[in-house]
């Protein structure tokens, strides 16, 4: 069994017009048991950043409270937010570092920059960024992830459009997987408001 | 006085730490995850005027195209360009920090980098680290004395050639260039000459895919041709595209308003009273 089944995640984001969203299973397990129905997996960085990993659960909690340390520095001696490519750097370099020891997660990065313009970018568990224009996706349900997605994505999409189709995606892949879904968790971001929102899935 | 020592912010270079965990995991069965690889056709060659690279555009992890356009061909100086094979994060992070040294080395000597600088910077950190950072190189640029072309090995052999060909697609490309390469090719035939190599490489070899990309580097002068050739279009889009007739059930949502930062306009206006 791969290191990245011991826990079982489901991670996708999506680029919309001017707005973002960002989306996860909420199922925490040990390997074919479920330990618990409402784990976070995607953390808020600031107000226009937010940051999914899948993997080693252990794993996602150091590297947030790493990045939210790395950011609330770098927040006090700039005096601003980072901008989303600048974290994106910053998580590459930090995962890099670890290149013979690795986080054993793969990070799902998804902002808004300069011009409300979305940036979304997800990297291997050493820190290889692949950027992409449309979506991005990570953890056990990747391969059925990434065929929703390809059928599914219609490019520049509206904040209600985007949710039902990452919403669409994310519960018919995990629906496939044993290791992730009970429930998901999505996070539609504009430049005016937050909308979080729990779905109601498979519960098994 | 608090015992506990501050996490500072580290200085640089690899850091061990979880390769104890890591191996006690894998020792009690859990696989270690696999990397991005870029499986990858990379070619270059040197026509009369200087030099073209090229590469395809897929980036694989395991059998899946985890990306349908990375770029492979990695700015390391005005001058200098580099195609990366292996494993995705280690050619990106070794480009990037053998170009940030080239940069501190212009800014020390005053004068424009030579590509065998790159080649030797790039060499020793590829041997130093014995194989393990698994990054396969075509490095092309022209400088001072003329245009050269060298490929790098994971580690740390090096060659100096005409044409150059790395990746699992590269027996295909070199394929190509043995067959039509000349001396003193012009601009387009050479660029005609790279886009078919990495073409066969596409084609032929299931490590690579999606777009050609061509870098054409001569005396003073770079273009960078992003998706030079898109051979492998999508055409199976829907028109109509997807509509759910069923919409996702909702448990809870929570809006949460984003202010307007406040903005501070300086009033020109009377200094205040002491």
């Amino acid at each position: 069994m791969s290191i990245f089944e011991y826990n079982g995640s489901a991670v996708v984001a999506m680029v919309g017009k001017n707005c973002f969203a960002i989306a996860s299973d909420r199922r925490l397990g040990v390997q074919l048991q479920t330990i618990a129905t409402d784990f976070q997996r995607i953390s808020k960085i600031h107000d226009h950043l937010f940051i999914g990993l899948s993997g080693l659960a252990t794993d996602v909690q150091t590297l947030y409270q790493r990045l939210v340390f790395r950011h609330k520095l770098y927040q006090l001696r700039e005096e601003r937010d980072m901008k989303p490519e600048t974290f994106a750097s910053l998580v590459s370099a930090i995962l890099y570092e670890k290149r013979f020891g690795p986080y054993l997660c793969q990070p799902v990065i998804a902002g808004l920059g300069d011009d409300n313009k979305p940036f979304i970018c997800t990297m291997d568990s050493i820190g290889a960024k692949e950027l992409a224009k449309d979506f991005v996706v990570s953890g056990t349900a990747s391969e059925s992830l990434y065929g929703a997605c390809e059928a599914m994505f219609k490019p520049d999409m509206e904040a209600e459009e985007l949710f039902e189709t990452i919403s669409q995606a994310l519960l018919s892949s995990v629906d496939r997987d044993c290791l992730s879904g009970w429930g998901g968790h999505v996070y539609v971001v504009t430049p005016n408001e937050i909308k979080e929102k729990i779905l109601k899935g498979r519960m098994d | 006085m608090s015992q506990a020592s501050v996490e500072l912010p580290p200085k640089g270079g690899f850091s061990f730490d979880l390769c104890k965990r890591n191996d006690m995991l894998t020792q009690k069965g859990l696989k270690a995850p696999s990397y991005l690889k870029t499986g990858t056709t990379i070619v270059g060659l040197i026509f009369e005027d200087g030099v073209i690279l090229g590469a395809d555009t897929r980036a694989t992890e395991g059998p899946i195209v985890a990306d349908k356009n990375c770029e492979k061909i990695h700015y390391m100086a005005p001058n200098i360009y580099c195609c990366g094979a292996g494993t995705a994060a280690d050619t990106e992070a070794v480009t990037d920090m053998v170009s940030s040294q080239l940069r501190l080395h212009r800014y020390q000597t005053g004068r424009d980098s030579r590509v065998i600088t790159a080649l030797t910077l790039l060499k020793k950190h590829l041997f130093s680290y014995q194989g393990h950072v698994s990054a396969a190189l075509v490095l092309g640029g022209v400088d001072i004395t003329g245009p050269h072309l060298h490929t790098i090995y994971p580690h740390g052999s090096t060659d100096t050639l005409p044409f150059a060909t790395m990746g699992s697609g590269s027996l295909a490309a070199m394929s190509v260039f043995e067959a039509r390469y000349k001396e003193g090719l012009t601009r387009d035939e050479g660029i005609k000459l790279v886009a078919e190599a990495i073409c066969s490489g596409i084609f032929n070899d299931l490590g690579s895919g999606s777009n050609v990309d061509i870098c054409v580097i001569t005396k003073g002068h770079k273009e960078y041709l992003r998706n030079y050739m898109e051979p492998n279009p999508r055409t199976y889009v829907s028109s109509k595209g997807y509509s759910f007739t069923k919409k996702t059930e909702v448990l809870l949502t929570k809006i949460t308003p984003l202010s307007e930062k406040v903005e501070i306009v300086e009033v020109a206006g009377e200094a205040m009273e002491e």
